[in-house]
């Protein structure tokens, strides 16, 4: 293990800004894309569902 | 015609692939979520501190595996599109445009993460290098995709405009990066030196080889839920989807 | 021979005749590239040494963004009153009738750049032997523009909002042409000589007049579908 504390860790040795936006941005990208598909795929299904009943 | 070809065929139609892609989406999660924390715990936790760049150097674990996927993702849509043209599959379309956005999300973390590793590096947020530019152009070159098939109405003519466009994009990249490095090496002033690290740990190159494999399996996951929504918008009315996709 | 290239040379003819009669266009393309040049000292300041050093990019862009302008015309008129189907369903070469077509924009659009290009060089105080480079870069680039821009030209015919598409995709695939185009002058300055520049050039208008009229007529066959 690199670290002695939890704060060591997060000041990533003077870098923290640059690499918490570098991970973050990567982890906000990939969550936003993961709701986007899943919001898509919830409009899809509530069509679905509407056609279903209206027949 | 032999027994293979016969069962490729068979999911190159998109009702026998929907329900394919949807036993595959958990396994790929699985294997995401489990590289990614070990790529995680390697690269933040265990990885040693760079002798040169100290701790600013962990952006790697995240940049270089965004640039490889965004090529690599580049490279697999021309696949899929040269397929499409050439056999006339619906599902090779949709897989093309089922990438694209991914692909373009990591050209964008790959162009993020550059410039949050250039300022602390180089003193700058974007140079004007090689790598750097050609990476940009790829981006724009995914939007422009995403652009054209959005402007395009009829979803067979966007396929088929998309892999044409897919395919010129893809001979026209190494084109682009040779001009770009050209014109890179005529203007030294505004160049950075490069240099790689001279050797680097083991534990570091592990780190980036399963954070890589990390976005691989979730470039997977995603591409195979964007391409079932896909071909739940395109086959609404179909007899298949109103028995089957409601599960 | 002459009977294979005879769908070609109809073509062009026809485009030509088509462009006399709409002479406005052909100015209007002219003129905007002469302003655009024009307009970039006014926003940078007019010390010499700085405008002859900005020059072949200036020149080039503009005349990048003045290629642009026409192409969106470059098969929607055909498309419109349904021409182009009729090339398309014809027994000649619907390749050879788009190489045609691309040839008479370069003939219509590029050209007159590439002639009137010396004159604005002047204007940025560039050397005689600048001058003859940049008019030979522009003259074997320009043709690479109209042929990339057919393909995009092609892909968008039709399409909503299809300008600002038309640009989106195709000017980065202009970068090589710009490169190499706009280099050649620098690189001369510089004492490299620009042979490298211009061959590398000439390698590409080969290549793209290869292939791209026959991507063109691809991307143009699945619009007409």
């Amino acid at each position: 293990m690199q670290w002695n504390s939890l704060s060591d860790f997060l000041a990533m040795g003077g870098y923290a800004f640059y690499v918490w936006g570098s991970f973050g941005a990567c982890a906000l990208g990939m969550v936003i894309e993961i709701v986007i598909l899943k919001q898509r795929r919830r409009a899809i299904m509530a069509r679905l569902s509407r056609k279903e009943l209206s027949q | 015609m032999n027994h293979s070809l016969v069962n490729w065929f068979k999911f190159a139609s998109p009702a026998s692939f929907y329900p394919l892609a949807g036993r595959l989406i958990p396994f790929f999660t699985a294997a995401a979520v489990l590289l990614l924390a070990a790529g995680l715990w390697l690269g933040l936790l265990v990885a040693p501190t760079d002798a040169q760049q100290g701790e600013g150097y962990r952006i790697i674990f995240v940049h270089v595996p965004a640039s490889w996927m965004s090529m690599f993702i580049y490279c697999v849509m021309a696949f899929w599109a040269a397929l499409g043209l050439s056999f006339n599959t619906r599902l090779s379309g949709m897989m093309t445009s089922a990438l694209a956005p991914t692909g373009a999300l990591f050209a964008f973390l790959s162009l993020w993460t550059g410039a949050l590793w250039g300022k602390p590096m180089w003193g700058a947020w974007w140079v004007w290098d090689a790598r750097l530019t050609s990476q940009l152009i790829l981006f724009f070159l995914y939007l422009g995709f995403i652009a054209l098939q959005a402007a395009i109405d009829d979803p067979r003519r966007a396929d088929k405009a998309g892999a044409i466009l897919a395919l010129v994009g893809v001979v026209n990249v190494p084109i682009i990066y040779f001009s770009v490095q050209w014109w890179n090496t005529l203007h030294q002033g505004a160049s950075v030196s490069m240099t790689k690290a001279p050797s680097m740990a083991h534990t570091m190159l592990l780190g980036m080889l399963l954070m890589a494999l990390a976005f691989w399996a979730y470039t997977i996951a995603v591409a195979l839920m964007r391409v079932r929504c896909i071909i739940l918008e395109r086959e609404l009315t179909s007899e298949w989807v109103k028995k089957n996709a409601m599960e | 021979m002459s009977r294979f290239l005879s769908p070609f040379i109809q073509s062009v003819r026809r485009d030509l005749l088509l462009a006399a009669r709409h002479k406005t266009e052909i100015v209007t393309a002219l003129f905007f590239f002469v302003i655009v040049v024009n307009l970039l000292p006014l926003g940078i300041g007019p010390d010499p040494d700085l405008l002859r050093k900005i020059a072949p990019g200036a020149l080039w862009i503009s005349a990048l963004l003045a290629t642009l302008l026409g192409l969106q015309r470059l098969f929607a008129p055909d498309h419109a009153d349904g021409t182009l189907e009729q090339m398309a369903l014809s027994p000649q070469s619907f390749t050879l009738l788009v190489a045609g077509k691309i040839l008479a924009h370069w003939l219509v659009a590029g050209l007159p750049v590439v002639l009137i290009a010396p004159v604005l060089g002047l204007q940025f105080d560039l050397s005689g032997r600048s001058l003859l480079i940049l008019t030979v870069s522009l003259l074997l680039g320009t043709p690479i523009l109209s042929l990339i821009g057919a393909v995009g030209a092609a892909l968008t015919l039709g399409v909503r909002g299809s300008g600002a598409l038309l640009s989106l995709l195709i000017l980065p695939l202009y970068i090589p042409a710009l490169i190499f185009g706009a280099g050649a002058v620098e690189a001369d300055l510089a004492g490299l000589g620009p042979d490298g520049h211009l061959s590398l050039l000439a390698a590409l208008l080969v290549v793209s007049a290869f292939f791209a009229p026959w991507v063109a007529t691809v991307a143009l066959r699945v619009a007409l579908e």
